[in-house]
């Protein structure tokens, strides 16, 4: 007896663990889906911009702690707002410097943030040094709350949790309900006819890039809770990123949260029965095998002409 | 002063050099200095004031977190040398080259300070891939490398002096001691998936099953860079192992112990021994995260004797109050010390000569304390258990007698 409600503990928790990371899928492949899902744009570089926003966090916490010690615990919701609008800002930046100048070129696009990504992560490396560093959390967001006896939720994973559910509404909102989602939407679709009928076509780039951007910030700054916070953190991410978007289907919202849950629970309740590279690869062949009868999600989205 | 800067302005091309080098010695004979006809022999760059030697670690890329610390820890090294006359009579003159974490470029590097540079010795490498790939160029080349970090063993080159802990120092010892202290029965191995951890639990298991007659719950690898340890850490609380024995390496370092905590899994309920944990990568997982979990090392920056202590103030003096000072750092800050008595003891840079004098060679001053040369040129080392600190310092629990190196461990392959 004692056996069945310790197992049932654990497959509670296992159950949690897929939803949380799920929300950690979801959240850094939300900025990847605006920019290659809605734009079409191969951003290779996303990973640093999880970065800034990891850094961003790294840094209002020590300000913090130096200049306002009393406002220790809540920090970290400045640190989020500070990491959208800082990664946001150099977003814009790279599309005014890069990215517009290459909409015609899908191909040199993806080298030329491959190596704006290296470019970053030496920045990086020059700015903060080689050795990663961490950000003191607030204690609230440590350790785990105790359900029951046995039952135990990490509240990190509560946190983002909330996060990406109520950044997943704002963007749907913003994408399918506002004013500006109908123009990003009109653009993708037809370009000269949106210019025609007066979208300001550039600053609607331009702001989707940033928009995409400002996301990636925030999920790297909730990553300081789970992850580390170095030069290359972001890159650690990538992969996955580009996995859910593409395996969802690149131009849909609704595919990358199916495809973020479908990839979360697959790997988790796998890595649960075998070792953690073995869950990986069954994850990736299904994910191929898959793709392979379904290849709508396959980089066969619009380019734009 | 005078003629030093003569030999630095013509050193090319060398052979005029070494001709006009040589009559300004004879001129300033203020060196106490063996000619350098005699102690090169085969064409390395010594001059009459001067010792180029290698520098080859990553400063960019992924690796740059790990191996920072032991270029600085060379550097400190090598100027200290410098200050307190050198070499020979010689002050060493660095050259580095960036691996920039990729394998091929430290095996084209090597070839460059090798054939291009005839450096006379390389204190360099961090990962065993990096090591892989220069072996070949420094066998053939005839090169001599001080490589600093601890790592799987099962090798030995007379090209290469291996100043950290091979796996059998490292790991033995601590499973000795957590199976005595803690009363371990059961054990949970864990590990990156690639060759390290795999061959240190391979070794972990052998000694866990035979020798200590305990029993090992679970053994798995995870892919590098893996970031979401939720899974695993469930396996864990249902597996209830008295011991963790933890490889896991980089940025998955610090999400795993983060995870951990959140996860309620602490030093309180869980014991956990890491062989991959050392100042350097506290700093990162922050040490409230990790408090009261034990790591396995030869060196912590908490020692506490006088070598230490001065080492410890001239890294901080250099590099910077909140400088950390992690094992492979130290090991890396032998190099150049062992070199320098290797050198001194054969009277001549000629790498055959130095590597028939290195074996025996032994160090007082070393931070670690006494350590000497093997035979098969890795060190004896003591090996400690440090308990992790809340401000990212180990406090020293335990230290062995001093453990002789042994590469081929015979029965644990």
């Amino acid at each position: 007896m004692e056996w069945l409600s310790e197992f049932g503990a654990i497959a509670a928790m296992q159950g949690f663990n897929g939803l949380s990371v799920f929300c950690v899928l979801l959240l850094m492949a939300l900025g990847l889906a605006i920019i290659f899902g809605q734009m079409g744009v191969i951003n290779m570089a996303h990973g640093e911009f999880l970065t800034i926003g990891a850094y961003t966090t790294f840094i209002v916490a020590v300000l913090t702690e130096r200049f306002a010690p009393a406002f220790g615990p809540y920090y970290f919701f400045l640190a989020i707002v500070m990491s959208f609008f800082i990664a946001g800002a150099i977003g814009w930046v790279v599309e005014w410097a890069m990215i517009s100048r290459l909409y015609h070129r899908p191909l040199d696009t993806l080298l030329a943030t491959w190596g704006l990504s290296l470019i970053m992560q030496q920045i990086f490396r020059s700015v903060f040094g080689a050795r990663e560093v961490s950000a003191n959390l607030p204690e609230w967001l440590m350790g785990s709350l105790q359900l029951t006896d046995t039952i135990e939720i990490p509240r990190n994973g509560l946190f983002v949790m909330g996060l990406t559910i109520l950044l997943t509404a704002t963007i749907f909102l913003m994408m399918y309900r506002s004013r500006w989602g109908l123009q990003v939407r009109a653009t993708v679709q037809n370009r000269a006819m949106s210019r025609a009928v007066g979208i300001n076509t550039k600053r609607v780039d331009r702001m989707t890039f940033a928009l995409g951007c400002g996301v990636a910030g925030v999920a790297g700054a909730a990553f300081t809770t789970i992850g580390s916070t170095g030069p290359t953190s972001g890159s650690l991410y990538i992969v996955d990123t580009f996995l859910v978007v593409v395996f969802g289907g690149a131009a849909s919202l609704l595919g990358t949260i199916a495809s973020a849950f479908s990839i979360a629970q697959a790997q988790s309740i796998m890595e649960f029965f075998m070792s953690g590279s073995m869950a990986k690869v069954l994850t990736l062949l299904t994910v191929v095998g898959i793709l392979m009868l379904r290849p709508q999600g396959l980089f066969s989205i619009k380019v734009r002409k | 002063m005078d003629s030093q800067l003569k030999g630095a302005k013509l050193r090319f091309p060398r052979r005029l050099a070494l001709g006009a080098a040589a009559l300004s010695m004879l001129a300033a004979s203020a060196f106490a200095a063996p000619p350098t006809a005699e102690v090169n022999t085969t064409g390395l760059a010594v001059t009459d004031t001067e010792v180029v030697v290698g520098q080859l670690h990553s400063a960019t890329g992924t690796m740059a977190i790990s191996e920072t610390g032991s270029i600085q820890a060379e550097r400190l090294a090598i100027e200290q040398i410098n200050a307190a006359g050198g070499i020979l009579g010689r002050q060493i003159k660095v050259i580095q080259e960036d691996g920039a974490s990729d394998w091929p470029t430290f095996a084209e590097k090597s070839r460059k300070l090798l054939v291009n540079d005839k450096v006379a010795a390389v204190f360099g490498c961090w990962t065993s891939a990096s090591r892989k790939a220069v072996l070949p160029v420094f066998e053939r080349e005839n090169g001599l490398l001080y490589y600093p970090t601890f790592y799987e063993g099962l090798e030995q080159s007379k090209n290469v002096v291996y100043t950290g802990q091979e796996a059998t120092q490292q790991i033995l010892a601590g499973l000795d001691w957590v199976a005595k202290e803690k009363e371990a029965k059961t054990y949970y191995l864990l590990g990156s998936d690639y060759i390290w951890p795999r061959t240190s639990m391979k070794i972990a298991r052998k000694h866990i099953e035979t020798v200590l007659g305990g029993k090992v719950v679970g053994e798995e690898y995870y892919p590098l860079g893996h970031t979401q340890f939720g899974s695993l850490i469930n396996k864990v609380k249902l597996k209830k192992p008295d011991v963790v024995f933890a490889a896991v390496v980089g940025g998955s370092n610090v999400a795993f112990y983060k995870q951990l905590k959140a996860a309620g899994v602490t030093a309180e309920k869980q014991t956990l021994l890491t062989l991959s944990v050392t100042e350097d990568e506290l700093l990162g997982i922050g040490g409230e995260n990790m408090a009261g979990f034990y790591a396995s090392m030869k060196y912590f920056q908490s020692l506490d004797n006088p070598n230490n202590a001065a080492f410890v103030e001239a890294f901080k003096a250099k590099y910077g109050q909140d400088a950390v000072i992690g094992d492979v750092t130290q090991a890396a800050y032998l190099g150049p010390w062992l070199w320098k008595a290797a050198v001194e003891k054969a009277g001549s840079f000629d790498v055959d000569k130095v590597v028939a004098a290195t074996p025996g060679i032994e160090l007082t001053t070393a931070p670690e304390g006494y350590v000497k040369v093997h035979e098969n040129q890795h060190l004896w080392s003591k090996t400690r258990i440090g308990e992790v600190l809340p401000n990212g310092q180990f406090k020293v629990v335990y230290e062995s007698d001093l453990i002789e190196p042994n590469p081929f461990p015979k029965g644990y392959q």
